[in-house]
């Protein structure tokens, strides 16, 4: 075998200025590998680093030291070893995490997320293939196409990865046999037409004997396809392909260090930018030229996808963080309702209508998620069968559902603009990245839903009622005095001549939520409802009270996010749940007891009490009466 | 349509970092970055000054001291945070200082009490929820698996089993009171990246990544600068054999725990140069990734180290 053509040490001797020109100029390529363990993928990646240089000897003699000690190729150089770094990966033998790993050839500089081949690792692999180029999926030439190569596939296809190299290693184990080598390409592709990859390319080698990887192997002359390492040199970097297309900048930061700056900073997602340009500011849709493209280096004359810049503008127009700033002629859509595809990431499944917060380019938003149209096997993702009923999502499932954000976004579709249609979901508690996603296009409904600006305006509303509308939600277990409090409440408040209105059970469950039972999902969508229904009143001008149990803080979260800042009071009716079930007023905590009554908050249910409530009141110590005047008297003044 | 511009590696990497420091100057309450004096934290703090410029960088430079750094590096250190016309803020944990903890006598427990639990005081006293890291995930097999924003409790803890996904270039910056996230902008850069920046930005380092003759003494098998003698007999209990040596080092830390390599590279391409050639990688020289076996990078970083 002749040596790996990218060992230049020769030119480093000699020429170091020569050799760090070539450098300076690499472009840089990153993907992912994907296999199970057995595949030989970290085997793979110990030799890219240890033909490239990247392996120094003090890290080498440890390695045989290793090698030895837990490796599995007996006294030869167990190269996985070098990759899988963490400790419980190593004592176990198998890939947890994604690790990134770096080596370099005289045309590029690459970044190999290595990422793990269970299924249970999905989320990991997802990741890794985020902010991948191209990936190489590994199969076992002795085992062909499996499972879990349909899985890799498909996985990688979703992330929108075109170009896919077929990895078949250990070709050394079946003697290097043209035929089955064959096969394994052509069972593969029927495969990969099916979920519409269009091409991917085939390489032949083995990863423990160095075939095909940095050097063409005599031991497959009938390979006429790329080895591995000049393929990987000639893909096309998908940041320089992006350039070609309209101009989209997510603005991060608002650059002020005077009064005679103001510039708006961002990674320049897509196409060029040149003073003179007109761009749009979305969502407000204002317009304005480019009067600068600023860096420390100096002006630009161009600025390119791939390039944090800083823009000033012509005119002082209002744009901040999480606006984007686009081609004034072709800007992108906004919108409030999607399709999308989302990978669960999270232990916990995914609450249909619960508020998560969607985080995508630089905008965050409220966002609720609906009951999946279906989940895709991901292990049988073509024909018949592959859509699979769901009605949530768990850890490392996917599929197709419609969200809905609170406010419009700025959004293109996923295969279109990664950074405007990828976005991760946030458990707006735990604070835990529980999902990701990607766009693919605008409802209908919301396109064509536009407000209707009125004359008669909110405040006016409020203003002839001589009050300032609130919201006062009370919550608290069943049978700790909500509604007889916030009953005595809007007495004191008609006394007042304030305009008020009482929302409870009795006047909900029987009219406008009477199609909703006692699931989880039901309990959120009612509670969705009451808030929605209580913001049209607050627009009305009045001053609503709520007393539902409304048990879960995410909910609560979400009705709060709704009603413009101030306006929401939540009022913790604390009692515990030793008097609340001793009142037991209706009977329902007995009934609960007894099995008969699923679901009951506090007995088979949890009530996640509120951490910062506006007001709390002690019922234990406090008569309704005596409640209803001590928060009237936090509420005042009531304009 | 206009030329396509292809953007060089170095580009990119700078384009990222950037990215990566606008998002934590909009998303945290009060970042900080961490400044070593070292190279890394010099190519740190250069992209931090292009990030936000013409503005300051919207944040602190902190360095924790452990009084055993060399002279030289405490001579650059105000002189950088002024050229950037940032604020520097210096701490040295009171209990190592009234101990007098020291490599020699200490052990381990140098790095933990000066490095490990300085950083985790200071961080507390002022009530940072965002600090800057200069480590790459090519130094080291439990970095590489580590994200670029990395979070931690209370107690300042890392559980690697327990890390966000982080997607595309979407970080996750949310988290509750107390809790406080690590961010490595430099998570994708290698050792020959930085020295290349150093080089296209004309950016100051310590003089003593370069070769010069300078007073040596052989500690352990390990080749050391002899950066304060009189300090250095104290902790010894003896005068060490001095030898003028030319040599250099590949990274700064702790003058007692930092091996030097005997070199005449006196320039930056020769600086490059030799450690192309080298056989041996970046952190041979440091004590601190061997003391406990295999997994002691993990294990530090599990209990507060950066």
């Amino acid at each position: 075998m002749t040596d790996p053509v990218y060992k230049t040490d020769a030119l480093i001797a000699e020429d170091i200025e020569a050799y760090l020109d070539q450098h300076q100029n690499k472009s840089m390529l990153r993907f992912i590998t994907c296999g199970s363990v057995d595949d030989g993928k970290s085997t793979l990646i110990g030799r890219l680093l240890y033909d490239s240089k990247m392996i120094f000897e003090d890290q080498l003699a440890a390695l045989e030291n290793d090698s030895k000690k837990v490796g599995t190729q007996g006294q030869e150089i167990d190269f996985a070893l070098l990759v899988d770094g963490l400790a419980a990966e190593r004592e176990q033998g198998i890939t947890i995490d994604v690790a990134y790993r770096f080596f370099s050839t005289e045309k590029r500089k690459f970044i190999v997320a290595d990422c793990p081949g269970h299924e249970q690792y999905t989320r990991n692999m997802v990741t890794g293939a985020s902010t991948a180029d191209a990936a190489v999926i590994l199969i076992d030439a002795r085992k062909g196409v499996l499972v879990q190569t349909r899985r890799h596939s498909f996985l990688c296809h979703q992330l929108g990865i075109t170009n896919l190299v077929l990895a078949v290693n250990k070709m050394d184990l079946i003697d290097y046999d043209r035929q089955k080598f064959d096969a394994i390409v052509a069972d593969y592709e029927q495969f990969a037409k099916s979920i519409g990859i269009e091409s991917f390319t085939a390489i032949p080698m083995s990863g423990l004997a160095g075939d095909n990887i940095t050097a063409r192997s005599d031991n497959t002359p009938w390979h006429d396809g790329p080895i591995l390492i000049d393929h990987l040199e000639s893909i096309e970097v998908r940041a320089a392909a992006s350039q070609a297309q309209p101009f989209r900048m997510p603005v991060q930061w608002v650059n002020r260090p005077n009064l005679d700056f103001r510039g708006f900073s961002g990674l320049i997602s897509s196409g060029t930018i040149r003073p003179g340009d007109e761009l749009r500011s979305l969502p407000s849709g204002k317009t304005s030229k480019v009067r600068s493209v600023v860096t420390m280096d100096g002006d630009l004359e161009q600025g390119v996808a791939g390039q944090s810049v800083t823009i000033t503008l012509d005119d002082e127009i209002d744009c901040s963080r999480g606006d984007v700033l686009a081609a004034a002629d072709d800007p992108p859509e906004v919108a409030d309702q999607f399709e999308s595809t989302i990978v669960w990431m999270d232990d916990a499944p995914l609450v249909v209508g619960r508020a998560y917060w969607l985080k995508l380019g630089t905008q965050t938003v409220s966002v609720t998620v609906a009951e999946p149209k279906y989940e895709i096997d991901v292990n049988n993702p073509s024909g018949l069968g592959s859509h699979l009923a769901s009605q949530t999502l768990h850890l490392n499932q996917i599929g197709v559902a419609e969200i809905t954000t609170e406010k419009r976004i700025v959004f293109e579709p996923y295969s279109y603009n990664r950074a405007l249609g990828g976005f991760i979901l946030i458990d707006k508690i735990t604070n835990h990245t529980v999902g990701a996603g990607m766009l693919h296009f605008s409802l209908r409904r919301s396109q064509n839903v536009h407000w209707q600006a009125t004359d008669i305006a909110r405040a006016h509303h409020a203003a002839m009622k001589n009050q300032t509308p609130r919201v006062l939600w009370f919550t608290g277990l069943s049978g700790s005095g909500k509604s007889t409090i916030a009953n005595e409440v809007e007495k004191k408040l008609a006394l007042m001549n304030r305009h008020t209105f009482l929302l409870d059970g009795d006047n909900v469950r029987h009219g406008l939520n009477k199609d909703l039972g006692f699931t989880e999902a039901d309990r959120i969508e009612n509670i969705r409802r009451i808030g929605e229904v209580a913001k049209l009143m607050t627009d009305a001008g009045l001053i609503v009270l709520t007393a539902f149990i409304s048990p879960f803080r995410a909910d609560r979260r979400l009705v709060r996010d709704m009603i413009d800042a101030g306006e929401f009071i939540e009022i913790f009716v604390d009692t515990p749940l030793e008097v609340a079930e001793e009142r037991d007023v209706k009977g329902l905590y007995k009934k609960a007891r007894a099995g008969q009554l699923k679901n009951f908050t506090g007995i088979d249910s949890p009530y996640e009490e509120p951490e910062n409530p506006e007001i709390r009141v002690n019922t234990v110590e406090m008569t309704p009466e005596a409640a209803a005047d001590y928060i009237i008297g936090k509420i005042l003044p009531l304009k | 349509m206009t030329d396509q511009t292809t953007l060089t590696h170095l580009q990119r990497l700078e384009a990222e970092s950037i990215h990566i420091m606008r998002e934590v100057a909009a998303e945290a309450d009060k970042p900080v970055m961490l400044y070593s004096i070292g190279k890394d934290s010099a190519v740190m703090l250069h992209l931090a000054r292009k990030a936000f410029y013409p503005s300051p960088p919207p944040f602190p430079l902190l360095h924790v001291d452990t009084t055993w750094k060399f002279q030289e590096m405490y001579k650059l250190r105000q002189k950088a945070a002024d050229d950037a016309g940032m604020e520097l803020l210096v701490h040295r944990n009171p209990e190592a200082e009234e101990r007098g903890i020291n490599p020699f006598d200490h052990g381990p427990l140098h790095t933990d009490m000066w490095k490990t639990q300085g950083l985790k005081q200071a961080l507390d006293k002022y009530g940072f929820d965002a600090a800057f890291g200069g480590a790459r995930r090519d130094e080291e097999k439990s970095r590489a698996k580590e994200r670029i924003f990395s979070f931690r409790t209370a107690t300042h803890g890392w559980d690697p089993k327990n890390q966000r996904p982080e997607l595309w270039n979407l970080y996750n910056a949310r988290k509750k009171k107390g809790e406080s996230i690590r961010v490595f902008p430099l998570s994708n850069w290698t050792e020959l990246d930085i020295w290349q920046y150093i080089m296209a930005q004309n950016i100051e380092i310590v003089p003593l990544y370069f070769s010069a003759k300078r007073p040596t003494y052989e500690y352990e098998g390990g080749l050391f600068m002899a950066d304060d003698l009189d300090r250095l007999e104290k902790v010894m209990g003896y005068r060490p054999e001095i030898t003028e040596r030319s040599i250099r080092f590949r990274t700064l830390g702790c003058f007692p725990l930092t091996g030097a390599v005997e070199s005449e590279a006196a320039s930056l391409q020769e600086v490059v140069q030799e450690m192309l050639l080298t056989t041996t990688s970046e952190r041979q020289g440091r004590v601190i990734d061997k003391d406990a076996g295999d997994a002691s990078m993990e294990k530090k970083k599990q209990e507060g180290y950066f």
